[in-house]
């Protein structure tokens, strides 16, 4: 009982006990120091936050931005200026969804071009970051948002988030893929979420390729077919949202209801479906929902490459998500933001997108990289549904999915 | 607060301000990164139309789903804590009794299942128990696959907690009964078991608050109506904006936390038992005999089975290429541009993952540390209080949590918003309970005799601490910041949903290159998730090693 454990020697003297003070206390300046450490890391965090930044641009560069803008209605100005990006400089910080942080590395030829320094922020999902930016609407995030699409574009427009800006680079720009005309937000890229097969599982298994998103009741496809759910998965409620088009308000659930009946697989996201559930990974169902832009990706992401993709698109029941980008009201690097967008039609980024982000390029005269042409085809008349309608109706037709699909 | 072996000559105000030290760093850590962002979100909510409404709920508590939801929170993570710590207590229990060779190396990996993302776990686990898996047998969509997850990843939280204070426990008190007749049973049962319970009561909470706010392996292994208030309150705000709902669940979800946590606190203040604690060396013994090594034998194979038999698919698929066995995955990561989408080598995303952790251990060690002298020193209901409120980060939403920073830390010093300085911050805030756990029952163990036996002999106060409590509580706090560390690398709890920097970290790789098509990436995302549970181990071997300087082997 007496017994001290531990090195337990007991050495006395003047000398110790100066030194000693009871180590629980002699934590206190350690944590005084770090709290200073804290602090100062906030300093940091202050000077490099865009409120602070200083506006290098001159002022007079804004201004006639912002008349541009007033004046785009009247679309007489020129729209074919490709002239290279100006020098601007200063501070600008990109909000963008996790999916196109991960490849930053695209930015640099921007950063290098205009001297800006391009910081990115991950606001995850693009659900999360869509409902992060409104709620930072009077303190925001960042000058430039990057990585809504039209699922959403309706929800952020009504907030009034954005300062308008037609790039000069617009003009290209088709009009199914502007939708808004105001030019708050650019269309810059889009993808479409298709029914994605894997050729050899049903070839094997003698099955012909479904054509229409009706095939897909035929008892044949019975427990062939895995899905997202809408709930949780962008491409999810993409492809939710294609059969919304296809059969309308009167059909879309009985639609739902045959495939449960059907034996629809629904998974909680787009990797479980992928790699887990498909049979292209070892799974069970060889229909999935994915990309247009997953066939090439599973040419060029392969070691050794095959000749022919290993899966392929049902046309039929692809539903476009047009991704774009706007300047949000705050911005003190007007300059820089739109020299960004200016940037971002351009080839520089544009014929990078396929084989890195898997969009195709909004600029119709961006050529697709080879793989992209040879492995699958932009479909050629996929569903749509106006933003509007979209945002008006999200919540009541999950719900009803929910009903139909899962309770 | 402190008991009594301080004696009055500490000058009453040099006391008051080392007081006021040790229990305002805590406070003031939580009160600015939890409690302020999280009622700030929360009162964003309530105020939907800037009047104040308690509608939601109203509509939360009359909703027979959400109520469902709220009910299967409940009692899968009551299930889930009551499975882990049956399955995990004999592991604990030899790896604190036994000397055996590999036991280091067993106790740091049995930490690496903690750190992998719920995505990658969810590939392993549907593998061996999902529709096609390989042990035959369909599990996917069961309760019993969401048992076995929360299994998996919280086994370590036991055997470290737990076996934390057993390594320690005299064993001449099993021994006692035993000559006094007692039964190998009866002795554990009526001896060991009663004197293990704070640790286990510590153990049980932390598991039961991880199940509780349980995300990832509720929706990739659950039915996909399976849903926890975690699932819920991130539809309500992430998908839906719909602020006031998942305010309400919110607080739902607190209430129930704090509910909790009263019953542990009350809980474990009746149960403290000072004890006579002993080193390391002195309490475990050799696997001499049959029966210690039938024991030992019996638990690694479950161990095997529950954790390395899924880390082992991760392993085998992280070299399965289409051409047969290979480490192509591996070379495919470094090599930057080109095809591979990463562009970024794995060693980057190594050094910061680590430097986050080194940030988060020390963050978490220095609150956690001071507030473990709070609650474990203490014996007032402010301790309690105190130590509930640390706890509450554990069972808060994440979505809440990192929502909340986002409105709230945007002001002056406090803009954190986009600075790289908030990951490893709210790392700390996850960890923090966790050095708690380990390090205030080990306080409160500490035979009180002990200190004034050395102060009887001459020992002041300063010097009582130095000899008899630090020693104790070094090792503690060092297993406390391995489990930081471990947070820190593995990115999960309320860190998931804050907006961040564009900073490369072992997580994010993974996630970036498992959410692309291709069988390269699938490939690299597993290879990534072999580096990071390598990462991981070395880690909690180093931290193993670690012997505090001059506090001798506990």
């Amino acid at each position: 009982m007496t017994k001290v454990p531990g090195k337990t020697t007991l050495k006395s003297g003047a000398h110790e006990r100066r030194r000693s003070r009871n180590v629980l206390w002699r934590l206190v300046p350690v944590l005084v120091v770090s709290a200073f450490l804290a602090v100062a890391c906030g300093d940091d965090t202050e000077t490099s936050s865009p409120e602070t930044t200083t506006t290098t641009a001159p002022t007079t560069v804004a201004t006639t931005a912002a008349t541009t803008v007033a004046t785009t209605t009247a679309t007489t100005e020129a729209t074919t200026t490709t002239a290279p990006p100006p020098v601007v400089g200063g501070e600008l910080t990109l909000v963008t969804n996790n999916a196109f942080s991960t490849v930053e590395y695209l930015m640099e030829p921007f950063r290098a071009e205009t001297g800006v320094d391009l910081q990115l922020i991950a606001g995850g999902d693009v659900g999360s970051m869509v409902n992060q930016i409104i709620l930072t609407k009077d303190s925001p995030l960042g000058d430039v948002l990057y990585g809504f699409d039209n699922t959403f574009l309706s929800r952020l427009l009504e907030e009034d988030l954005f300062i308008p800006y037609r790039s000069p680079m617009a003009g290209v720009l088709p009009a199914e893929l502007q939708i808004d005309p105001e030019y708050r937000v650019t269309a810059v890229d889009f993808g479409d979420v298709c029914i994605n097969y894997d050729k050899q599982f049903l070839a094997d298994a003698g099955l012909a390729v479904p054509e229409t998103l009706d095939d897909l009741r035929k008892p044949e496809y019975s427990g062939m077919l895995v899905i997202q759910n809408p709930l949780t998965s962008s491409p999810g409620l993409a492809f939710m949202l294609a059969t919304i088009a296809e059969y309308g308000e009167e059909g879309w659930l009985d639609f739902w209801e045959d495939l449960r009946a059907n034996d629809v697989q629904v998974v909680s996201g787009w990797e479980e479906a992928y790699y887990t559930n498909w049979s292209l990974y070892g799974g069970g169902q060889p229909l999935v929902v994915s990309y247009a832009s997953s066939p090439p990706a599973e040419v060029v992401f392969a070691d050794p490459q095959p000749e022919v993709a290993p899966s392929g698109v049902v046309e039929e029941s692809c539903f476009r998500q047009i991704e774009f980008i706007g300047i949000l009201k705050g911005t003190d690097n007007l300059p820089a933001a739109q020299a960004l967008i200016d940037w971002w039609l351009t080839d520089s980024l544009q014929a990078e997108l396929p084989l890195n982000y898997f969009v195709f390029p909004a600029n119709p005269n961006t050529p697709l990289p080879d793989p992209f042409i040879e492995h699958t085809s932009i479909p050629a008349d996929p569903h749509i549904l106006d933003p509007e309608l979209i945002a008006a109706n999200r919540e009541r037709w999950l719900d009803e999915w929910d009903s139909a699909v899962l309770r | 607060m402190i008991r009594g072996f301080i004696p009055a000559r500490i000058d009453s105000l040099r006391w008051i301000a080392a007081r006021s030290v040790v229990v305002g760093i805590p406070l003031g850590f939580i009160a600015i990164f939890f409690l302020y962002p999280v009622t700030s979100i929360i009162w964003r909510g309530l105020n939907p139309d800037g009047i104040l409404s308690f509608d939601a709920l109203g509509e939360v508590f009359a909703d027979g789903d959400l109520r469902q939801v709220a009910w299967f929170t409940l009692w899968q993570a009551a299930v889930s804590t009551l499975v882990t710590i049956v399955v995990a207590l004999p592991g604990a229990y030899i790896m604190s009794q036994y000397r055996f060779r590999g036991r280091s190396v067993l106790r740091a990996a049995v930490t690496v299942p903690l750190i992998l993302p719920t995505v990658v776990v969810g590939v392993a686990f549907l593998a061996l128990a999902g529709p096609r898996g390989s042990l035959g047998l369909d599990l996917a969509g069961s309760i019993w696959i969401i048992l076995l997850a929360h299994t998996f990843y919280n086994y370590a939280v036991v055997v470290r907690t737990v076996g934390g204070l057993w390594s320690h426990l005299d064993p001449r008190m099993e021994q006692a009964a035993r000559v006094l007749g007692a039964g190998r049973m009866r002795a554990f049962f009526e001896v060991t078991l009663p004197l293990l319970r704070p640790a286990i009561a510590a153990a049980a909470s932390i598991v039961f608050l991880f199940s509780f706010t349980s995300f990832g392996v509720i929706l990739i292994l659950g039915a996909p109506r399976r849903a926890t208030l975690e699932v819920e309150i991130f539809r309500q705000t992430a998908q839906f904006l719909n602020l006031p709902i998942a305010a309400a669940l919110a607080i739902l979800q607190l209430f129930g936390v704090f509910l909790i946590l009263s019953v542990y606190s009350r809980y474990q203040e009746r149960r403290a038992i000072e004890l006579n604690l002993r080193p390391a060396e002195e309490v475990e013994r050799s696997a001499a005999g049959w029966k210690p090594k039938m024991v030992i034998g019996g638990n690694l194979v479950l161990m095997g089975l529950l954790l390395f038999v899924p880390l082992g698919v991760l392993i085998r698929r992280s070299v399965t290429t289409s051409t047969g066995l290979g480490l192509d995955f591996y070379r495919n990561l470094n090599q930057s541009g080109g095809r591979t989408t990463l562009a970024v080598p794995p060693t980057e995303a190594m050094v910061n993952s680590l430097l986050f952790a080194l940030v988060a251990s020390f963050i978490a060690l220095l609150v956690g540390g001071l507030a473990s002298i709070v609650v474990g020193y203490g014996r007032s209901r402010w301790s309690r209080w105190f130590d509930s409120l640390l706890m509450l980060p554990l069972g808060t939403s994440a979505v809440t949590v990192g929502f909340g920073f986002l409105i709230s830390l945007d002001k002056g010093v406090l803009n954190l918003r986009t600075n790289w300085f908030l990951i490893p911050l709210a790392h700390a805030l996850v960890a923090v309970p966790f050095v708690i756990r380990v390090m205030a029952p080990m306080i409160r163990s500490i035979d009180n005799r002990l200190r004034e036996a050395a102060a009887v002999l001459g020992a002041g106060p300063v010097r009582v601490g130095r000899e008899i409590d630090l020693p104790i509580v070094a090792r503690a706090g060092l297993v406390g910041a391995g489990f930081a560390a471990a947070i820190s690398l593995g990115e999960f709890g309320a860190t998931a949903f804050i907006v961040r920097p564009n900073v490369l970290t072992l997580p994010v790789a993974i996630f970036r290159l498992i959410g692309r098509p291709g069988e390269l990436n699938f490939g690299m995302a597993m290879a990534m998730s072999v580096i990071l549970m390598a990462v991981t181990g070395i880690v909690m071997m180093l931290v193993e090693r670690l012997r505090p300087g001059d506090v001798g082997t506990f």
